[in-house]
């Protein structure tokens, strides 16, 4: 099925299933330990030995020799694998250093070798047994000094270096009121509670590898690539996972590294990433240096904007594309937006939760406060006088939904926003300075093609099956909604499998696409399925009609648990996309408000409340999806508060590489949280009229916070995080 | 982990022989700290020697009117204690305030005081550090040393003593009570059970090889307003980026001891002398000597500024 024009009325809107708060179908095997995940799933393949990587001890360089004879003598040991043992491997299309590395190491805890054994303590200690000479190289590690002297990078490839509309310069330094600052966001880890892992086994030539991973397909395929094998002998299988927040969108050593220690010893093997290699093995999410200038009329109205932002990742690595948001968000009739990219010679740098909005709108939504103040207005009236409904380098281009109002106007409502003193430090409450801060949120709708088969089986239940992932976020309930829907069953009617690479290719789970295009391909395998039922029936397709689990064509009607007594009925198809989302803009958006206290001696900042508004079209679960928004919202106090990969740039590594050093937030720091769906349907986005709600909810807490903090304060800060050290010694006094 | 062999103590003496017996062999307790660091080979024990059974898990009165805590006293044991809870407020809210309540049921009380510091270049076997290879440079020295000490350093090492625990039991003069091989017992002043770097920064404290903590002892209660402020990044579970306990007499004079600075707990009689004369003129002479780096210079106006948040709550309390 192709969506290419708005979506009629269809079965989905009679919301007999899709939209109801169903709590998530896969909750009581989570909860009971029966939703098992990769590094458990050893009775599946029973005699699993384990293996252990050998990580990269230096950023850059060679290795000089290597000597693995120990290790192969330890007690246990079955198989050693380096880069030497496995031969030429090919290189994901989604990887950009390799996931073995040798002789040449790439960076810091590249994977070097892995040592298989019989017991997980084994191979352990076996692989502390490698020994391993190194030539050093000098590398890049500095970001602020690598982009003295970076290029520009196109947004796209080919395409100009920056983005202009009208004339930036001239109108910013004709503009009575401007503001000229500049940002930072560290880079940050995904920190998800399952490292990656995998276990691989062999079938002859065939390799079926159960493992963690967001994208089924880019994973099955880059598997296949660097083991040079073709996709058939190739299976990976990811029904449960533990997070991923982007770190898992691409095939990962744990999985390389299984197959090849499986192959090795002859057996199947286990590969779990010990966490303090999984910074520096895995991707992060770069650093940003952001520079905003703007310029406005005193009445508030933008005249010009720009946003320039510079990042670095190791060659051929892609940069943070923090400048998105700032060409769709606010109105302005000279706008320039560029990115920078320096080659530096850390880990490779990738997609985390909303790549690009989420540093983006930390930035760009502080100097919105910023500005704001200088004019004297409310950084709520700011933004409502700066809304466009068209994308202000194309204006003939609106947006397919855009409540951006809506949302500041009621959050400004339920949060007391009127209250705000706007004058600040001035509010006291006992030892804390309290502040209020807010900042719109936004993240662009994506959509992938995405496929399902259903099949409704002899006994009346429907099947769906998809490689579509459920990362926590909740696809197996709304694909099972999706289905019921479609075939007037109610949710325990229907059983969802996932992450199969051998079931239709999906969207997969990031950039928060995945609910609308996965939803979307069950609907299209729906629609398909209906009409053979229908056919099978002898009813007219156009007027058959799915309900109650009965199928009625007029007066004639028959409950579906009878229609394949005879056999099993299957449908197939993929949700193709045509250009609705070139005609119009795509987008959700939200308002995030946040009240802090800051603590008037050790100017440590701690959140007391936080509210989201979202409108991202039709809520297809609300349960599923304030479980996002919260989780979102959560990491946004991670990165304003606390989330910084600390880069030592004389060994080119991030320091703090585990879950100590890294501090994520703990349930003490989030005391209060309340999420509002606006009442939406987007007919542009997709016949489910849904889109995304992930990464929205993380799409500006960060700046929230941070104008929360100004205003408790009176201390600007601009660099994320914002610990006490940042503005100690600026804070008032103390008696 | 490397392979080790392990035996279950029965009695002290034997637990002391075992160990000073082997220069391999390491006390375990709890394991907490020393487990996880086996695992990633910090720590290459070859025996271990559980004290586990070794009864010393009772709080008990002494003749002098304070309290004797035995050294496998765990630590949610320690700070529910109502003895404890009534008389040394500051070890209850020092020790609640570390960790999980998961490792505070398997953490003691002697093992709290021997941690071992949480500086990342410890933690990273590929990088040089001179507590874990003695000789091998400091690579926190001009690194990311946010976290580490500011005062009591050397130019062998700049880590912090991690513990809070640590810090409570300073402030009130706690004495450490060990037996050795040989069976003879003495008891050591908390102020000189931790060792200040120098050149040998692998050598954290005041027990010889095969010394077993038995207890820890505390003096009779000194009342005061007792407060243990930690200071840190997140709400819960993180180690302090620094942490005052004080002791605050209603007449204004009392006792400080500071965390999260060195690589002790850090006190000075001096500096409590000035405590009339408010939190500055503490923590000058606090860190009259002080040597920290360009990322954690700014833990010397933080203590100044926790300690005046303390000086102020025990004044209005």
């Amino acid at each position: 099925m192709k969506f290419d024009q708005p979506a009629g009325t269809n079965p989905i809107d009679r919301l007999q299933v899709v939209g109801k708060p169903h709590t998530r179908v896969d909750g009581p095997l989570k909860t009971t330990g029966q939703a098992h995940y990769a590094f458990e799933r050893g009775a599946e393949m029973p005699n699993a030995a384990y293996g252990w990587i050998v990580p990269a001890a230096i950023a850059r360089g060679t290795i000089a020799s290597m000597d693995t004879d120990a290790a192969r003598k330890a007690p246990g040991v079955l198989a050693v694998v380096t880069a030497k043992e496995a031969g030429k491997l090919g290189l994901g299309k989604y990887n950009t250093a390799p996931l073995l590395g040798g002789p040449q190491i790439d960076h810091y805890h590249q994977a070097i070798a892995v040592v298989v054994a019989e017991t997980l303590e084994q191979a352990r200690a076996a692989a502390a047994l490698v020994r391993v000479d190194y030539n050093r190289s000098e590398g890049k590690f500095d970001l602020a000094q690598a982009l003295k002297t970076a290029p520009l990078h196109p947004e796209k490839k080919g395409g100009p270096e920056e983005n202009r509309v009208g004339n930036f310069e001239q109108a910013f330094a004709a503009a009575p009121v401007t503001l000229d600052a500049h940002y930072s966001v560290p880079d940050q880890s995904h920190s998800m509670i399952e490292p990656h892992a995998s276990i691989a086994a062999w079938d002859g030539d065939k390799v079926t590898v159960l493992t963690s991973n967001q994208m089924i397909a880019w994973g099955h395929g880059d598997l296949a690539t660097t083991l040079n094998l073709p996709k058939e002998k190739v299976r990976i299988d990811s029904p449960f996972i533990g997070g991923g927040f982007g770190g898992k969108l691409f095939l990962r050593t744990d999985a390389v590294l299984a197959a090849l220690g499986a192959k090795a010893a002859g057996r199947p093997v286990k590969v779990a990433l010990p966490r303090p290699v999984v910074p520096n093995n895995t991707t992060h999410r770069p650093a940003t240096h952001q520079h905003i200038r703007i310029g406005c009329e005193r009445d508030g109205t933008i005249t010009a904007i720009a946003h320039e932002s510079g990042s670095g990742n190791l060659p051929d690595g892609d940069p943070e594309t923090a400048v998105n948001q700032t060409e769709l968000l606010y109105a302005g009739a000279n706008r320039l937006t560029s990115m920078r990219l320096a080659e530096l010679h850390l880990p490779e740098g990738n997609s985390m939760r909303a790549p690009g909005e989420a540093p983006g709108m930390m930035a760009l939504e502080i100097a919105m406060d910023e500005m704001a103040e200088k004019l004297g207005m409310d950084p709520v009236a700011f933004r409502i006088k700066n809304d466009t409904q068209v994308d202000p380098a194309k204006p003939e281009r609106k947006f397919s939904q855009r409540q951006l109002i809506e949302c500041l106007r009621q959050g400004a409502d339920r949060f007391g926003w009127a209250k705000r003193n706007a004058k600040p430090g001035q509010v006291r409450d006992g030892r804390w300075l309290v502040g209020m801060g807010m900042a719109a949120a936004f993240r662009n709708h994506l959509a992938l093609p995405s496929g399902a088969r259903v099949r409704l089986e002899k006994n009346g239940i429907v099947t769906v099956e998809t490689d579509m992932t459920d990362i926590g976020t909740g696809s197996y309930t709304i694909l099972g909604q999706t289905a019921a829907e479609m075939l007037g069953l109610p949710l325990e009617k229907v059983k969802v499998t996932l992450g199969d690479s051998a079931h239709p290719v999906s969207s997969g789970s990031g950039g928060q696409f995945g609910a609308g295009s996965s939803t979307s391909g069950v609907y299209a395998a729906c629609v398909k399925l209906r009409e053979a039922v229908a056919q099978k029936l002898g009813y007219n397709a156009e007027t058959v009609v799915f309900e109650d689990g009965r199928v009625r064509d007029g007066n004639r009607s028959v409950p579906l648990t009878e229609v394949a007594q005879g056999g099993a009925i299957e449908a197939e198809d993929t949700m193709q996309w045509g250009d609705l989302n070139k005609t119009f803009q795509q987008s959700t958006f939200g308002a995030h408000f946040v009240e802090v206290g800051v603590d008037a001696y050790t100017g440590v900042t701690r959140v007391r409340r936080m509210l989201a508004v979202c409108a991202a079209g039709r809520i297809l679960n609300p349960v599923t999806a304030r479980s996002q928004v919260i989780g979102a919202m959560t990491m946004g106090v991670g990165g304003a508060l606390m989330e910084e990969l600390a880069v030592d740039t004389r060994f080119g590594l991030f320091a703090n590489h585990d879950l100590a050093g890294y501090e994520v937030p703990v349930h003490a720091d989030i005391p209060h949280q309340e999420v509002v769906f606006l009442d939406e349907v987007d007919d542009k986005a997709n016949p489910l009229k849904a889109k995304g709600v992930g990464e929205l909810g993380l799409c500006g807490v960060g700046a929230a916070v941070a104008n929360a903090m100004y205003n408790a304060t009176g201390v600007r800060l601009r660099d994320y995080p914002m610990t006490m050290d940042k503005h100690l010694d600026r804070l008032p006094a103390i008696a | 982990m490397r392979a080790f062999t392990y035996e279950r103590a029965k009695d002290p003496v034997a637990a002391a022989r075992a160990v000073a017996a082997n220069p391999g062999a390491r006390f375990l307790a709890g394991g907490t700290n020393l487990v996880d660091l086996m695992k990633i080979q910090v720590e290459t024990p070859t025996h271990l020697v559980d004290v586990q059974d070794l009864g010393f898990d009772k709080i008990e009165a002494t003749p002098e009117g304070g309290l004797r805590i035995g050294a496998l006293v765990s630590n949610t044991a320690l700070a529910a204690d109502e003895r404890i809870r009534r008389d040394y407020g500051l070890v209850t809210r020092a020790t609640v305030a570390g960790a999980s309540g998961q490792l505070r049921n398997k953490a003691t009380t002697a093992g709290n005081l021997l941690q071992r510091t949480r500086c990342p270049y410890f933690y990273d076997t590929n990088l040089p550090c001179n507590k874990r290879r003695p000789g091998s440079g400091c690579s926190a020295i001009g690194g990311y040393s946010r976290q580490l000490a500011v005062v009591g350093t050397s130019d062998a090492c700049i880590a912090t003593h991690p513990s809070d625990m640590a810090i409570a039991m300073r402030a009130l003069d706690a004495v450490v009570e060990t037996v050795n091989a040989e069976g003879q017992t003495r008891a050591i002043p908390i102020a000189d059970f931790h060792r200040l770097p120098g050149d040998t920064p692998h050598i954290e404290t005041a027990l010889a090889t095969g010394e077993l903590i038995t207890a820890v002892t505390l003096p009779k209660p000194i009342g005061g307003t007792h407060v243990y402020e930690k200071v840190r990044d997140r709400s819960s579970y993180a180690f302090a980026v620094v942490s005052v306990a004080a002791v605050i007499q209603p007449d204004g004079s009392g006792r400080v001891a500071v965390g999260g600075v060195a690589p002790k707990p850090w006190r000075m009689s001096e500096a409590e002398a000035a405590l009339p004369q408010g939190a500055k003129a503490v923590t000058t002479r606090l860190f009259a000597e002080a040597r920290p780096t360009e990322h954690n210079r700014f833990k010397l106006a933080l203590v100044e500024r926790t300690l005046a948040g303390v000086l102020h709550e025990t004044r209005t309390a």
